[in-house]
């Protein structure tokens, strides 16, 4: 048989799998980049070929005591650092009490950010508050940066009747004008390339609006994320690029994306400035980003960042990643958490302690219960109200068509 | 008014709306220096700037995604599909993004593309040249679909089509840029003596939605887009029946009060498209007419379509509806 390698001794084509299934040890290759290895080019003048180091290597500020140095420290008050700790932890205890909410039947489906809290809230702060975000299902995050209220996102999970997006879409797909978050699609890997068509609209009004994106590892190997850098590389508009690599794609490794294991050095090749960052340290995380909004906001075009991190939780609530992945994988993960690695930051330069971070987290837990509490009054999964059946036909088109307007009579609601 | 050709007023539309509105601009493969393979942009980057009609990467699924966030960020978009063949790339972000939008977000954004795109056969084009896609827009919601016939319809409709707020697939004939066609590939007329190749040079609209009554008759109605129409006309000459021919042009929406009045007059229905037959726009055109014309139909419903297989390229008139097949399909009305 031609794909018997008994044969002829020889693999007809690689077919790559994990380095290692359940019942194996966990294993990572051992990062050897430490804070201060790279430096910080200018960003308006930055070439590609400047950035080669960049996307080979891993910018890091946070070292394994826990002290911020290197070129890239992007000396955050402690303030910040603060507001920072609590946008994560307050992720973290939403999604724990949703997925507990999903397990109960209270919610149809959820996804958790569980240790990529980092991507979402550290990019998103490092933006300005005009600029567009479009996320992906995993950087639900952004909100909570820019204000969103927690009982209008549980009112969307539910899918009630306050659910601003009528009941129309799966849980954790939101949508957020007035937070310039732009609607979430299942489809993997559509947005990055749509967010290239933003950003060229705003270059092309001559507004001050940055566009940022986010992809999968696993959607990289989408059509749209080729796109998306090609004509990012030709158009050159106020766009950042990111690729977050988690490591998996529900079962599906991220050797699997790529014939090698470096998602950034693909940015060079269009020849787009691009930086591999660890993705579970906060303050790199947000220096980098600092720095690609500022050569979006200079007018020096597109950045491609590939946030490096581990998707701790499952791909969603249904999905069971002990069925192909070994146990330890996230505590093996050599970025670690990014919670812990800011609380213990904040606690080394003294700006922080056990017993305030539990009280905070006591305090959120109170805030995510209590928005919860508020939400189902709104209604519930189980029972309702859900928004009228009416808005089935509504907003197809921005008036109800005749052919449409008969459906609705027919269905007499 | 002016003697145009379909491809000198879809340029006259392009420039107009280039000039109304600022929000306004077109991309596409070839569109920007060249103006075009087929000439429609021919000078529009000269007029508006490089900023506003240019040339893009050979990438149709990136072509829609750029033109789904410009429109969501307050533009509107024309995207130029060099053949609707080429589309398919795009069918993704066309079907899934930008027709769900407006839906999905709960009104919270929406985009206005207008994606236009050379269709149909009859230019010698082969399997890659040649198809009609209609219907596999058609089946989508939240896409309006447009498919002009004449020079005159054609620069209307794609005014209409620009200022929608909804997303919109405009076919174009490709068949019938410089003339329309009767069905015989050796006698090839210009548009230059034809009362629809007479077309005001200003502004003006002609409504989404809204079916054209080609030519009035008595004993059949017959039901045609896009080349059809004309192939239609010459298949009712031949005939000798005397026809309601009507132009749909928009098919989605469509103009069902227009095909119910004529039909409930004639009794008869003739329905004529180049795409194939099996799940053909010419199937919803069926089903909607036996539901609301039952009782006035003298004779079965008649479909005149392509052939379900990919279109040819040396035999391409014999996978055409001819006016021979419509004629006959006419007389077999007739007999009842």
């Amino acid at each position: 048989m031609q794909g018997d390698e008994s044969d002829t001794g020889i693999e007809p084509y690689s077919v790559p799998t994990a380095p290692a299934r359940p019942g194996e040890q966990a294993v990572f290759e051992e990062w050897t980049a430490t804070p201060g290895d790279l430096s910080r080019p200018d960003p308006a003048t930055c070439t590609s070929d400047d950035t080669s180091e960049h996307a080979f290597g891993l910018v890091r500020v946070l070292d394994d005591e826990h002290q911020a140095s290197g070129e890239w420290h992007p000396e955050l008050s402690a303030d910040d650092l603060r507001t920072g700790l609590e946008f994560m932890s307050r992720l973290r205890i939403f999604d724990d009490r949703m997925m507990k909410m999903q397990r109960t039947g209270k919610l149809s489906f959820y996804m958790r950010s569980l240790g990529e809290e980092a991507v979402a809230i550290a990019q998103t702060m490092a933006l300005e508050e005009q600029d567009w975000v479009f996320p992906t299902y995993r950087q639900p995050g952004a909100q909570f940066v820019r204000g969103r209220s927690m009982v209008s996102m549980i009112n969307h999970c539910i899918g009630n009747v306050e659910d601003n997006i009528k009941g129309r879409q799966m849980p954790v797909h939101y949508s957020w004008r007035e937070g310039h978050f732009i609607s979430v699609s299942s489809p993997v890997g559509t947005q990055f390339s749509q967010a290239v068509g933003v950003a060229m609209a705003s270059a092309y009004k001559g507004d001050d609006q940055v566009t940022i994106t986010w992809i999968g590892d696993g959607a990289s190997a989408e059509g749209d994320y080729h796109y998306a850098l090609n004509f990012a590389s030709v158009f050159k508009p106020p766009v950042i690029l990111n690729v977050v690599n988690n490591q998996w794609a529900i079962s599906t490794h991220r050797n699997l994306a790529t014939g090698g294991s470096n998602f950034a050095s693909r940015g060079l090749a269009y020849n787009i400035p691009s930086i591999r960052v660890d993705g579970n340290d906060f303050l790199a995380l947000y220096s980098v980003t600092k720095w690609a909004r500022l050569r979006a906001g200079a007018g020096a075009g597109p950045t491609h960042i590939e946030v490096l991190t581990y998707r701790a939780a499952g791909h969603s609530s249904s999905d069971d990643p002990s069925r192909y992945r070994p146990e330890g994988e996230r505590e093996a993960w050599p970025g670690g958490d990014p919670i812990e690695r800011l609380k213990l930051h904040l606690i080394a330069i003294g700006e922080w302690s056990e017993e305030r971070h539990s009280e905070m987290e006591e305090r959120i837990d109170n805030e995510v219960m209590a928005a919860y509490k508020e939400a189902v009054t709104h209604g519930d999964l189980a029972s309702g109200p859900w928004p009228p059946a009416s808005t089935i036909f509504t907003e197809v088109y921005e008036e109800v068509p005749w052919h449409i307007q008969e459906q609705r009579e027919e269905l007499g609601k | 008014m002016a003697n145009m050709n379909m491809i000198q007023s879809l340029n006259s539309a392009l420039d107009i709306m280039l000039d109304r509105d600022e929000t306004v601009l077109m991309f596409g493969e070839d569109v920007g220096y060249f103006g075009g393979v087929f000439r429609v942009s021919d000078g529009l980057q000269a007029k508006h700037g490089v900023h506003r009609v240019f040339d893009s990467p050979l990438a149709e699924g990136g072509l829609a995604a750029i033109a789904f966030g410009m429109g969501l960020n307050g533009l509107r978009p024309i995207v130029e599909i060099q053949f609707s063949d080429y589309i398919f790339p795009a069918y993704d972000q066309i079907v899934n993004e930008i027709a769900k939008l407006r839906h999905r977000s709960g009104g919270e954004f929406w985009t206005p593309v207008v994606v236009r795109a050379p269709a149909g056969g009859g230019i010698r084009g082969g399997h890659h040249h040649s198809q009609s896609p209609e219907s596999q827009f058609t089946h989508t919601p939240g896409l309006n679909v447009v498919y002009c016939s004449n020079p005159y319809n054609a620069k209307g409709l794609l005014i209409s089509a620009i200022e929608s707020n909804d997303p919109i697939i405009f076919l174009e004939p490709k068949r019938c840029y410089r003339g329309p066609f009767y069905g015989d590939p050796h006698n090839v007329p210009t548009w230059k003596d034809h009362p629809d190749g007479e077309v005001p040079e200003e502004y003006y609209k002609i409504p989404l939605g809204e079916a054209r009554l080609v030519e009035e008759g008595s004993d059949c109605t017959v039901i045609s887009w896009g080349a059809m129409v004309h192939v239609a006309e010459q298949g009712i000459r031949d005939s000798g029946i005397s026809c309601d021919l009507i132009d749909l042009q928009s098919l989605v929406p469509w103009d069902r009060d227009a095909v119910v009045k004529s039909v409930e007059k004639t009794g008869r229905c003739v329905i004529v498209h180049e795409a194939p037959k099996t799940s053909g726009f010419g199937a919803e055109m069926a089903a909607s007419v036996q539901e609301r014309c039952f009782y006035s139909l003298e004779s079965r419903i008649e479909r005149v379509t392509g052939w379900d297989t990919p279109f040819p390229h040396s035999t391409e008139w014999d996978y055409m509806p001819s006016p021979q097949r419509i004629a006959d399909a006419i007389k077999r009305t007739m007999e009842g």
